[in-house]
């Protein structure tokens, strides 16, 4: 058995890195950050040149067939520029969601248009990993109400997939009467959170029910914050150790100093063989039933805890300059803490590991 | 650790003689590197070898020599040319623990056992013959052989069985008639665990591949020892902590559980997290070849 990225993936990698290192540097970062929709709409339409949002669309509707490692790959190259570009949602978890449990006339409607551009999706599960707020919502006669909170990638999505307590997915326009989205600013202004909520809003919904859908697109969706964790991580690592090199204190260069030299060393150390686990996460989603949903659950939660420690290591690298907003580092730190807490945060997404293992209340007390 | 050295740099009639019965089990080696004075600061070692006709006879001491008491054979870091800087004097031997004038004691350490000893040379005649590599180059042997137990140490296979024995060991414990598993801290510890050993095993597996395909490991490879190690000694200390009590039993005591073995492997880990490199030489290697970080200045000479 091979453990490596292909020649193929590596390439994938190396072409979205170029364009982001050309196009999307960081004072055009804060623009997006701060709310310039042409600069967000400029980097959206570059990616989709190169073919980005097709990665996980079948060929037959005109996707790039890929897979679900390869859009891992993806994620943690837009997580290293702390791109303002959806993807988790639109290009995944929805693409998944659509493909598992549409009819086959409904994977040909919806994922051609997506692969047209005519359509982009949000994606509201997060229900499923944690009501809170009352947050719940119903589905009756072709149509939904009720409220859907940390709806994933809602800026400018044309279109809502939503789980409802019928255990199914549920198509929603965006724009449709009976549908209210309003932002939830997080601390990370590169990506849009909102709240969703349905009053009697017209709803197709996918296929014959089939419960396992839900969660496998919650599971698809953990796989890339711990791939976007891995990405902002080995960022802030890179940063810490090019800054070590270069700023000095005591006429030396801090790097030289083992205090500093060490923490880089543990941030290098936590980080690699998360990146082992996460590609392994990735694969086993779409290899192996047994083990993916598992290895998606350990590869969310233990990339929460390592993001945390580089996050906050790599800033005490930086010493001051780190707190500042001049060099931006708090971008990443703030992506890492955003991933942390989406679809679940780290006890919660262990409770689910422990779960799936028979681990949880079966004989106990 | 020295088969591979043996292959990379021994002499043909070398490679003849010791690759094969060695790989067949049939010969045991012991390893002679760290001295009482010379542990991280291994190229500062002392035992001397001073040629005298076609021998060098060797005085001086070894410790942490782990199977001394078993092996046939020594693969020793000696200094050959006391003159030379520090990292070029030195010159890498192997020779029959038969030899006279060698003495093993054993160092009783904090498990109660003797895992390691401590070898003493007085006068042992070794044939010059029996160098591998040249003299004044074993510095650089050693470190072949160094990266090759870098490897060997925190071997991710060893905390995956920890890993399903304590599984196994808290759903079947109770305490206060409930489970450790239904527990949620514990419970919570032992996943986080969990996914450290993936982490570990899917580094390996990433390793190995680029070993096979003659490819450098990078820092993949670097942070074997140094996050295995650990990830074991926690592993251990969560058998211990769910426990309660029980987990502090040893020796012969009644009530043992698994025989004792997770205070043993608790302690016996420390050992191994020391030894072989210390965490603190392991962040160093990480930090400097791994990152590119520059090295501590040297200070004045004291």
């Amino acid at each position: 058995m091979e453990f490596a990225l292909s020649e193929d993936q590596v390439a994938l990698q190396e072409s979205v890195r170029a364009f982001l290192e050309g196009s999307a540097p960081l004072d055009k970062v804060r623009l997006a950050a701060d709310g310039d929709a042409a600069v967000r709409d400029e980097i959206a339409d570059g990616l989709a040149e190169l073919g980005v949002p097709l990665t996980l669309i079948p060929e037959a509707h005109g996707g790039l067939g890929l897979s679900l490692l390869d859009a891992a790959l993806v994620q943690e190259m837009l997580a290293r520029y702390v791109a303002p570009a959806p993807f988790t949602a639109p290009a995944a978890m929805a693409v998944v969601g659509l493909a598992t449990a549409g009819s086959a006339e409904q994977q040909a409607a919806w994922l051609q248009r997506i692969a047209a551009g005519d359509a982009r999706f949000a994606v509201a599960v997060s229900e499923r990993t944690g009501a809170r707020e009352n947050a719940a919502v119903h589905a009756r006669d072709g149509e939904l109400s009720g409220k859907a909170m940390f709806v994933l990638d809602a800026g400018g999505a044309t279109h809502v997939l939503a789980a409802a307590g019928d255990g199914r997915l549920h198509v929603v326009a965006a724009g449709a009467p009976g549908v209210a989205i309003q932002s939830l600013p997080t601390i990370d202004r590169t990506r849009d959170v909102a709240e969703v909520v349905f009053d009697g809003a017209a709803a197709e919904a996918l296929g014959e029910g089939d419960a396992a859908v839900v969660d496998r697109v919650v599971r698809v969706g953990r796989v890339l914050l711990a791939a976007d964790t891995l990405g902002a991580a080995q960022r802030m690592l890179d940063d810490s150790v090019a800054y070590a090199k270069e700023r000095k204190q005591f006429n030396r260069v801090i790097g030289s100093f083992q205090a500093v030299k060490h923490m880089c060393a543990e941030m290098a150390a936590e980080i690699e063989p998360a990146r082992a686990l996460v590609w392994h996460a990735a694969h086993a989603m779409e290899s192996d039933p047994a083990e993916g949903p598992l290895l998606a659950d350990l590869a969310k939660a233990h990339l929460a805890e390592v993001g945390t420690f580089v996050a906050r290591t790599a800033t005490e690298v930086h010493g001051g300059m780190g707190f500042t907003d001049l060099l931006g580092l708090h971008y990443w730190f703030k992506r890492i803490g955003l991933n942390r807490q989406l679809l679940g945060s780290p006890e919660r997404v262990r409770e689910d590991a422990a779960r799936l293992q028979g681990w949880v209340g079966q004989h106990g007390a | 650790m020295l088969v591979p050295t043996l292959l990379e740099l021994g002499t043909e009639e070398q490679k003849q003689r010791w690759i094969a019965p060695t790989l067949r089990g049939e010969v045991i080696w012991c390893q002679g590197y760290s001295e009482p004075g010379a542990g991280s600061d291994l190229a500062s070692l002392k035992t001397s070898a001073v040629i005298d006709g076609d021998d060098y006879v060797i005085n001086g001491q070894k410790i942490w020599t782990s199977t001394a008491k078993d092996a046939h054979m020594i693969f020793c870091l000696v200094r050959t040319e006391p003159e030379a800087k520090k990292h070029q004097g030195i010159s890498y031997l192997i020779f029959s623990m038969d030899t006279p004038g060698i003495e093993v004691r054993p160092l009783v350490d904090m498990t109660g056992t003797a895992g390691f000893n401590e070898v003493f040379f007085t006068d042992v005649r070794v044939p010059r013959s029996q160098i591998v590599g040249k003299p004044g180059e074993g510095w650089m042997v050693a470190n072949a052989t160094l990266t090759h137990e870098r490897g060997m140490l925190g071997n991710p296979n060893q905390a995956q069985e920890r890993l399903v024995a304590i599984a196994e060991l808290m759903q079947e414990e109770t305490i206060d008639g409930q489970r450790l598993i239904d527990n949620p801290i514990y419970r919570d510890r032992l996943v986080k665990l969990q996914a450290r050993v993936y982490a570990m095993q899917a580094n390996g597996l990433r390793v190995t591949t680029s070993r096979l395909k003659r490819e450098s490991p990078g820092l993949a490879g670097l942070i074997v020892k140094l996050q295995g190690c650990e990830l074991n000694h926690q592993l251990a200390a969560l058998a211990i902590d769910a426990l309660g009590e029980l987990g502090a039993l040893y020796g012969k005591s009644p009530y043992l559980r698994d025989g004792g073995s997770w205070q043993f492997r608790y302690m016996f880990d420390l050992g191994l997290i020391i030894g072989g490199g210390t965490g603190q030489t392991q962040k160093n290697t990480i930090g400097e070849p791994g990152l590119g970080l520059p090295r501590e200045p040297k200070p004045a000479a004291v």
